[in-house]
């Protein structure tokens, strides 16, 4: 079976599709990328499925060995991605040959970059998805990040028009990218509730009303916020319930957690806002060290946003 | 409007709608909880996730593009407020073989003291009950089951421990539960199970679902041993 050999590993290299859904209600994590949009993105532009498995790269990328030829893209945070001695333009196809290395330089913006590979990753499906998630070892190769020497499976690209010499295709200008990279700090818009009732009335606006940092225990399950405490009116938790993606639950410390990818499927905390669903993927763009401030914004805000971004992933499909 | 079927429905961000019953565990409420669950996901509504019961709450994972927010609303408050059905999977009785105590439940000790009983009444009191499974959470498999006898149901501990085997037995509270992984908790230990909660190589990967009742029954290392990675019968 044709394959991608990882010759270095990068910081926290994983398999992800869209993710594991359907199962949280046996405490199974949906997981998936941390930045849903750039991973749609690189699929699209290497002509894969919107559920194709791609590589999510963290902070510092992997070195990739290719066997045969392959259509790749790179979107999602800005590095310099070298291939073999050629420096390429992210967000753009390119074509490997059998032997080719695709290498991670300096990262110049964001955290996350995600490596799209026409056919897509074909590691083991389990419950419905090959998405990675490490903390109960499932998916991807083994549950577990990536390492030297892993060799990742291809799907076929079979029936595909060979594309040699491959046409040239100008990269995605930074205006047809639906929102722009943090550099260090996010504007992240949310919705209160739905438990906002047991803060006392002034936290939704404490929340709003300066950055909060991002600790350095944060990872994929969350991000642990540190700034203005959110101070309780009913100083209890909640009866475990379901915890989306975006929710900011909140310890009796009154500091914020950003819950993200890899989050439980329940939790106690009481929650008083969620960053909206457009937001999230600007979030996965943040690391230890970086800020974030909250506004709030109305549910049609919300679906408008993400319909500006589903509008520039299909015309990003289109050019393909 | 009585206790069990009074309701509400709360947005959480743009997209997950969560019906909420009375704050509670009770165990009416959460079957109600867990046939509604059912209801909405018989109905397949375009651009729904997942659906997602717990102790008291049904949340709704959907697709704000292709999802129509207004009848997803309308449809979740038609499913709660409907008579409670009955459930289409009729709910296993699993019977669960435990090594209590030594090195598989350090904190047996502890809850005799906090009981003022023996270890042994404590492996009685908690073999007696049979105990619902109210949700599954926090990892793959872990079941939220109660309701522990109050003699036992000692609060969790203060400071987590960093990693708990795989099969261990723990109490917290009125909950009890199984460890299906190896994974940090603050439960009580009591003993562990040969049996695997979860194992995603099974063709059903877990061992107990909601609504599920569950009994612990006490066996010996050598049984132990014996039936390491099997899986139990169900009724």
């Amino acid at each position: 079976m044709p394959s991608v050999r990882i010759a270095k590993p990068g910081l926290l290299t994983t398999v992800q599709d869209r993710g594991r859904w359907g199962f949280q209600s046996f405490g199974v994590s949906v997981s998936g990328p941390m930045d849903a949009y750039s991973h749609r993105l690189a699929n699209a532009i290497a002509g894969n499925g919107n559920d194709a498995a791609a590589l999510e790269v963290t902070m510092t990328g992997p070195e990739l060995e290719f066997e045969d030829a392959r259509t790749v893209a790179v979107a999602g945070a800005l590095f310099e991605v070298w291939i073999d001695d050629r420096l390429i333009a992210m967000r753009s196809a390119v074509e490997v040959v059998p032997g080719s290395i695709l290498r991670f330089g300096r990262r110049l913006r964001g955290a996350r970059a995600y490596v799209a590979i026409s056919g897509g990753i074909t590691t083991p499906v389990q419950l419905g998805s090959r998405a990675t998630h490490v903390p109960s070892g499932m998916g991807g190769l083994g549950g577990r990040a990536l390492k030297a020497g892993d060799r990742l499976p291809l799907g076929s690209v079979a029936g595909a028009t060979p594309r040699s010499p491959a046409p040239h295709r100008p990269p995605l200008a930074p205006s047809q990218q639906a929102w722009a990279l943090p550099d260090g700090h996010a504007i992240l818009r949310v919705l209160p509730g739905p438990q906002a009732d047991r803060f006392v009335p002034a936290a939704f606006d404490v929340l709003q009303s300066s950055p909060y940092s991002i600790a350095g225990d944060s990872n994929r399950m969350g991000y642990r916020l540190i700034g203005p405490p959110l101070e309780f009116a009913i100083r209890s938790d909640v009866i475990s319930d379901a915890t989306p993606a975006g929710v900011l639950q909140v310890p009796a410390a009154g500091q914020p957690i950003l819950l993200l990818a890899d989050r439980q499927t329940t939790g106690g905390y009481p929650k008083i806002a969620a960053v909206i669903s457009a937001d999230i993927c600007v979030a996965g763009q943040l690391a230890p060290g970086d800020s974030v401030s909250f506004v709030a914004c109305s549910q049609r805000d919300a679906l408008a946003a993400l319909i500006a971004q589903e509008r520039s992933l299909m015309a990003a499909s289109a050019r393909r | 409007m009585d206790v069990v079927n009074a309701f509400r429905i709360v947005a959480v961000g743009d997209s997950t709608l969560v019906i909420e019953f009375e704050e509670r565990i009770d165990t009416a409420i959460n079957a109600r909880a867990i046939a509604v669950a059912e209801t909405l996901r018989a109905e397949s509504v375009a651009g729904i996730r997942d659906v997602v019961p717990t102790y008291r709450s049904v949340a709704v994972y959907f697709d704000p593009l292709v999802t129509d927010y207004d009848a997803l609303m309308r449809r979740m408050a038609e499913a709660a407020a409907r008579p409670a059905a009955s459930s289409a999977r009729a709910p296993s009785l699993v019977r669960v073989p435990v090594c209590y105590g030594a090195e598989f439940g350090p904190d047996l000790p502890e809850i005799a003291r906090f009981a003022s009983a023996s270890e042994a009444d404590v492996v009685d009191i908690h073999t007696r009950g049979t105990y619902r499974v109210f949700m599954l959470g926090f990892m793959p498999g872990f079941a939220y089951m109660g309701l522990v006898d109050s003699r036992i149901a000692m609060p969790r501990r203060e400071t987590p421990r960093v990693r708990v085997p795989r099969g261990s037995v723990c109490v917290a509270g009125v909950q009890t539960s199984v460890h299906p992984v190896d994974a940090p908790s603050g439960w009580h230990l009591i003993g562990r199970t040969p049996v695997r909660p979860f194992d995603p190589a099974r063709s059903d990967p877990f061992l107990l679902k909601p609504a599920d009742e569950v009994q612990f029954y006490a066996i010996d290392r050598g049984e132990f041993a014996r039936l390491d990675g099997t899986h139990p019968a169900t009724s």
